[in-house]
């Protein structure tokens, strides 16, 4: 299962519709538990496949390490990635599967058709390296924050 | 010197995220490394023994690919090594 909030998983899905018609990229945050993962919040990365962005991504490691470093600060750590497909389904490609190394992760993908954000799925990567690795379906629990919750952040 | 060890890679270092090796070199404190925690070698080096092509291994913020000596790059115990699987992908 990932759990998300529910404004976490809107915030990824706008980030495939403003890049529109290109791939979006960025990092979930948060904690692995026994239940799966816990997204606590979500970071905008930048694709740097900019020769053909619109069918693949790319995030450089030197941001990664960066967004590695945020995490420890704030006491979370990288529990998965989400990236776009324009006008493509919301299922991992074989390109996905070959550049999948982050065994534990959640992956979510968005289907991204004509600007708008549609349908949003996440895969589990499992196994214990790149011979036995494999996607797995997962169940996405998305929590909507009462307006207490928001009160009591001060947000509302 | 200090390893900083990826999310994926915690399962091998009984969930440590950072790991305190001794050696002169980065090769050095790699091969400790693996030496402390075996099972991580299948998931950093291929069979014939090269570093796998996605694992990225950053000296404090530099890149070792692009370091003059790459892994003989020499090493002090304040130091950071960082394992850094690239992420990539598309539809």
């Amino acid at each position: 299962m990932l759990h998300i909030k529910f404004t976490d998983y809107e915030t990824l899905r706008s980030h495939g519709e403003e890049t529109y018609p290109h791939e979006c990229c960025g990092v979930l945050l948060g904690t692995a538990s026994p239940d799966g993962n816990q997204v606590h919040t979500t970071v905008r990365a930048g694709n740097t496949r900019t020769d053909r962005a619109h069918d693949r991504y790319n995030i450089a490691p030197e941001e990664l390490i960066r967004i590695q470093r945020q995490a420890r600060k704030l006491g979370l750590d990288i529990v998965g990635f989400y990236h776009s497909h324009p006008d493509c389904p919301a299922q991992w490609s074989k390109t996905d599967f070959d550049e999948a190394h982050w065994i534990g992760c959640s992956y979510l993908i968005t289907r991204v058709d004509h600007g708008r954000a549609t349908i949003t799925n996440s895969f589990l990567l499992t196994g214990s390296d790149e011979e036995d690795k494999k996607f797995i379906d997962q169940p996405i629990e998305i929590a909507v924050s009462s307006i207490e919750d928001e009160q009591e952040k001060g947000l509302a | 010197m200090k390893i900083n060890i990826p999310t994926p890679l915690r399962a091998y270092t009984g969930g440590e995220q950072t790991v305190i090796v001794p050696g002169a070199t980065v090769g050095e404190a790699l091969e400790h490394l693996v030496g402390t925690y075996p099972d991580l070698r299948q998931n950093l080096y291929t069979p014939e023994g090269k570093l796998r092509s996605f694992v990225n291994l950053y000296l404090n913020d530099d890149d070792i690919r692009y370091l003059p000596q790459k892994e003989a790059t020499a090493v002090a115990a304040d130091d950071e090594l960082t394992i850094i699987p690239s992420i990539a992908g598309g539809c």
